[in-house]
This record gives C-alpha cells, structure tokens and sequence, in this order.
C-alpha cells in the first residue's frame, strides 16, 4: 500500500488465485513493466508462473518480505541460482 | 563415440584431425568463459547477499512503521491520504553486456526531485507515523531497485553458467576422447594397411626374381 506513496502500480491480490491473474496481466501487457516486486507469501504458491521468467531479461520478479516479515524464500532463491551455477552450494550456510 | 563407421583413409584422419583441434581451442575458450563468468557471478551473489538483507530489514521496520500509522490512523482515512500518488517513477531498461550474457541495467528517474514530495497528503489530518513510514519505505526503495537488477542478473549469469559448463564437460569428457580415439584407430589402420602392402611386394618381388633367374633369396 505504502508503495503507491513512491509512485509504483500496485496490484492487490488477496490470495493466489488473483495474484496468478495479477502476474499474468502484468507480464502480458507488452512487456510494460521491467520489475515485479511480489510478497513472498503470495509467491509461494506461484512459484511455478515465477519460475517462467528466471531466464528471460525482462521481466525480473523479485520476491519482498510481506507484512508478516520475512520467510527466507528471497535467501533460498539466492542459494537456488548458486547451486544451480557451481552445482553445490558454496556459501556455506 | 564409439564410432564403427568412420572409413580409416588418409582424407577423414585429416578432417578428424582439425576438428579435434577446433575443439580443443573452443574448450579452452569456454573454460576461460566459464573461469571469468564465474567470477563475476560470486561478486554479484554476494552483493546481491547484502542489498537482500538490507532490503529485507529495511521493508520490514516500514511496514512496522505502516501498521502503527494504521493503528493511529482509520482505514479510511489512510486510504484516501495513500490513494493517489504525487510522485511517480519512470524505469529507464538498458542493457548491459557481461560476457555475451545480457544484463539489465536499471535507473529510475522520479518526476519531483524534491524528497518532501513522496508525501501524497497534507500533513493536518495525517500522524506523523505515516511520514515515518513512507521515509523508510522511499529510503529502501533504491535499495530495492538494485536488489532487482542484481537478482535478475544472477540469474542470467547462473544460467549462462551452467550452458557453459555442460558444454565444457560435453567437449572435455565426450567430444575430444572420441575424436582422439577414432584418430588413432585410423592412424593404426593406415599403418597396418602399410605393412600388408610392404609384405605383399617383398613377396611378388621373391617370385618375380625366381620365376627369372631361379634365385633363391
């Protein structure tokens, strides 16, 4: 809600049906938007629409701490792009 | 590349030949790539390690912020001071190239300059705590913004990492054995083919001189 304040678009989704839908829309619409911040409760459960972009220039979909604080799923990306480079995880945690 | 149907003559060994030392060169070249790539990649994850933190305990002390100016606050009130924005951002996307892997490279330029001015609201029916929250949340947002582009180029440059090294194994560990082994079983073919001719004329020469002069060698 804040982020409108800073002159972002924001989609409200309520559950993962309609943050689907948001994502959807969002990176249909002629590749209008570069960045998709995403709470990291919502997507959990889209992790497979996600995934789609991780190879693509654009979009890139960044996953932020919700309300709630985080649950480490922006670390575990982290940790998923190293092991899926060097194929072990180096960082030692 | 247990190759059974390689003809063994003197033409495919030369073509056999240059392929392999094409791939030798191209697995160097990769190797090298994979070597600088890599390098760079730890550099990014481990900027992309802080800004995440950063940007992690940045947003969460906002929304700290947000649900104490919520508390204060009615919804609606909140609502109608949020609901539309005075500043607006413009994302700049170029491009930039790290060993043939394109990055993006984002910068932002905000319509008013003045930092006062990502309050969308007069400050007479609004808490303080609001401002508050909105400051932390405009503080992280750069942060945010380069959390995006160094994510988005990590994982670029993982998945550019991991074609290389398949490749480099492809060629180390599959193409450049098979090419050195068909190499050889046509080198060994030429030359046994070699001695059997050589035998072959030691032998016409043997009855060629017996059958003229009733030799005996």
């Amino acid at each position: 809600m804040g982020f409108k304040a800073l002159g972002l678009d924001t989609c409200p989704a309520a559950n993962a049906q309609e943050a689907k839908d948001a994502l959807r829309r969002l990176t249909r619409e002629s590749e209008d938007y570069a960045i998709i911040y995403i709470e990291e409760g919502l997507a959990q459960q889209l992790s497979a629409e996600i995934d789609k972009f991780k190879d693509s220039p654009t979009p890139a979909v960044i996953l932020i701490p919700g309300r709630e604080g985080s649950i480490g799923l922006g670390q575990s990306a982290l940790k998923a792009a190293v092991e899926r480079a060097v194929g072990t995880n180096i960082l030692g945690d | 590349m247990a190759n059974t149907t390689i003809t063994p003559t003197r033409m495919v060994l030369n073509q056999l030949k240059g392929r392999l030392k094409t791939a030798r060169r191209g697995h160097k070249l990769l190797k090298d790539k994979r070597d600088e790539l890599m390098r760079q990649f730890i550099d990014v994850v481990k900027r992309n390690k802080q800004l995440r933190i950063r940007v992690e305990d940045g947003l969460t002390a906002a929304f700290g912020s947000l649900q104490v100016a919520s508390a204060i606050m009615s919804p609606e009130m909140l609502e109608q001071a949020l609901l539309y924005p005075r500043q607006s951002v413009e994302l700049g996307l170029k491009y930039k190239n790290i060993m043939s892997v394109n990055v993006p490279l984002y910068s932002f330029t905000t319509k008013n300059n003045d930092p006062s001015e990502i309050y969308p609201y007069g400050f007479a029916q609004t808490s303080g705590e609001l401002d508050d929250a909105l400051d932390k949340l405009a503080r992280v947002f750069e942060d945010m913004l380069e959390l995006a582009q160094v994510e988005k180029t990590m994982q670029l440059l993982a998945e550019e990492i991991e074609k290389t090294r398949r490749r480099v194994n492809a060629l180390e560990y599959v193409m450049i054995p098979g090419l050195e082994k068909n190499i050889k079983y046509i080198t060994m073919k030429l030359e046994e083919n070699e001695n059997s001719t050589k035998v072959r004329l030691l032998k016409v020469k043997e009855m060629v001189l017996q059958d003229a002069h009733h030799y005996q060698m």
